[in-house]
């Protein structure tokens, strides 16, 4: 799991936060609109995508059972398979909103730098509207005046999954 | 390959099974055909039931040993939609505790997990041991005369038993010995439990998917094991791994036809198969990557090593679907998989998924097992939501005529050897449970 420090001091000495939240308006923007490929080509070739089982938000996210864990391959084939139209429940899609707030920065040790913010997903179906709620850590690697994602580890603020849509078929 | 199938498969159910037509099946003859009741899925009076004739009195999954190590370690869990504490006492051994105090009923422990000796309601603080026996309480002397602590414990289910790690209890008093509840099933347990080649077994790794569907669990009962959804279902999963470079070719190539559905006794099921995915053990597949190989195919010596090259066959590449009436799947596929589920509502129930795994798993395996199981696997996965979906909108479905209709469960049914895809599991399934309930002829 990606540690995020609690000093009251956190921020960044390289980087302003207006800038980092330019760049989670937009990767929200993209998973809002159904552009995964193009939220998916933000992530490096190192890139990994990871949530933490609900009951266990401080585990070894290596050796214990996650509820995604996607590598760069395996990105491809979460985004491959929501694209497609045999996505079952996710056709018809999902309307989603995301609101994202509470961001800190700073400088990690790896020399990425590291995000710490609350999200919430709004996300309708027929069947339902839920909503999911996530501590979501970045570690980003600038390039080229923006910011490409290195790790992304989303923990559900939910004891379950029960009652939260049941499962898990977006992207947070 | 050989060694297991179980007699009964080698006769037509239509041959070694009566006819039998009840108000929730109808398992016919001349025509053959095989029709369970919508109305099981949704009637509140049938959930009652099952509660009393089903969940009172079959054996039911709690937990793995593995999941309490050390003495005086417990889970808190629901089984069978009861509140129990699953534990190791002092002395070591394993308890199942119901979770209710003895005084007015509150929860005697509201933590998921952890380890202590005693367990202290916080309603009045009557304070329990880890073997149920009530120690203390404020105030003691307030009492009446004759008023005795050892008949205070908290209460306990009529038996609890465990086979090869897999701890199961029961709430009926006459229950069989679990062993011989278990039937056939314990077969592919030792299948399952010799997966650890060295004497450290098998532990349930930290992380609990545990999520819900909007259907009857029968659902799942049928799904967990239903070959035939598999392509129109799946067929996602089935094109990223084919993208991935595995030889999946349409899935219908001979890997998927050689497979076998058998009747376990007792209601339980499995089915049985080759399939085109890889394991962590022990069967490589160019979708792991190529810096997996090595550590596939040593995790595959250390088994022939343990077990011998015939054995160690079975253990590493004979993929089964597991159904242990009436609510445990242990699907032991791209990975371990143990899954049990309890109706809230009839159109609803709870589900808990654990991955079971060897315990001194090399970081490098356990990364494979954990890609393997997620890539299919769990409520964020790329299948188990579509499966989700399926068995939602059959519930969505049966509203359109509430309480009428039948569901076709005839595939296969005068085959001799049926495959997968075929549908004896559930029929296997359905005949135990109509049993079980007493369906009105």
């Amino acid at each position: 799991m990606i540690d995020a420090p609690d000093s009251v001091q956190l921020s960044s000495k390289r980087y302003d936060r207006a800038r980092v939240e330019d760049f989670l308006y937009y990767e929200a923007q993209l998973l809002d609109a159904w552009k995964l490929e193009e939220w998916r080509d933000l992530f490096t070739a190192d890139g990994r995508y990871v949530v933490p089982a609900t009951d266990n938000p401080a585990g070894d996210v290596d050796m214990d059972l996650n509820l995604i864990d996607d590598d760069l391959v395996g990105l491809h084939g979460r985004v491959q398979r929501l694209m497609s139209t045999y996505a079952h429940i996710e056709n018809p899609r999902s309307t989603t909103a995301r609101v994202v707030s509470n961001v800190r920065l700073w400088d990690d040790d790896s020399g990425d730098l590291g995000v710490r913010c609350t999200v919430v997903v709004y996300r309708s179906r027929l069947p339902g509207t839920t909503s999911y709620v996530a501590d979501v850590r970045y570690l980003l690697r600038p390039e080229d005046g923006s910011f490409r994602i290195a790790a992304k580890h989303a923990i559900l603020g939910h004891h379950t999954l029960r009652d939260v849509g049941g499962v898990l078929s977006i992207i947070l | 390959m050989t060694g297991f199938a179980p007699r009964s498969s080698h006769v037509a159910e239509v041959v070694r099974i009566p006819g039998r037509e009840t108000e929730f099946v109808r398992d016919l003859r001349s025509p053959n055909r095989f029709l369970v009741s919508r109305a099981v899925f949704t009637d509140e009076t049938v959930l009652a039931r099952e509660r009393e004739e089903v969940f009172s009195k079959c054996w039911i999954y709690v937990g793995h040993v593995s999941e309490v190590p050390k003495p005086g370690d417990f889970v808190a869990r629901e089984v069978a939609g009861r509140p129990v504490l699953f534990t190791r006492n002092s002395a070591g051994d394993v308890r199942v505790l119901l979770n209710s105090c003895s005084h007015r009923g509150a929860e005697v422990c509201r933590e998921r997990r952890g380890n202590q000796r005693r367990f202290r309601c916080f309603y009045h603080s009557w304070s329990f041991n880890n073997d149920g026996q009530l120690v203390s309480m404020p105030d003691e002397e307030g009492f009446p005369e004759g008023f005795r602590k050892e008949d205070h414990g908290l209460a306990q289910p009529a038996a609890v038993g465990q086979y090869r790690g897999f701890v199961f209890l029961t709430f009926n008093e006459e229950a069989e010995p679990l062993t011989d509840y278990l039937a056939d099933a314990k077969y592919y347990l030792d299948l399952t439990a010799d997966q650890a080649a060295d004497s450290v077994g098998m532990i349930v790794q930290p992380g609990t998917h545990e999520y819900s569907m909007r259907s009857n669990w029968k659902l799942l009962a049928e799904n967990s094991s239903d070959g035939y959804h598999a392509i129109p279902v799946h067929k996602t999963y089935l094109d990223v791994q084919k993208s991935r470079g595995d030889q999946i070719a349409g899935s219908t190539d001979k890997d998927w036809k050689q497979s076998h559905a058998f009747d376990l006794g007792n209601g339980h099921t499995v089915t049985v198969k080759q399939a085109p995915w890889g394991r962590p053990i022990a069967r490589w597949r160019p979708s792991m990557g190529d810096d997996t190989k090595a550590t596939v195919e040593e995790s595959y010596r250390r088994l022939v090593e343990v077990h011998g090259e015939e054995r160690a066959q079975l253990i590493a590449n004979l993929d089964f679907n597991m159904l242990i009436f009436p609510n445990l799947v242990i699907n032991n596929i791209m990975a371990v998989i143990i899954r049990t589920f309890y109706p809230n509502t009839p159109g609803h129930m709870n589900v808990t998924a654990w991955s079971l795994a060897p315990a001194d798993e090399s970081p490098a395996a356990r990364r494979v097992r954990n890609e393997s199981f997620l890539s299919f696997l769990g409520p964020a996965g790329l299948a188990t939501p579509d499966d989700n979906e399926a068995l939602e909108s059959c519930q969505r479905g049966y509203q359109s005529r509430p309480g009428q209709g039948w569901n076709d469960v005839s595939r296969g049914m005068d085959k001799a050897d049926p495959p997968n895809w075929d549908e004896l599991q559930m029929r296997t399934f359905w005949r135990r449970w109509d049993e079980l309930m007493g369906g009105k002829a």
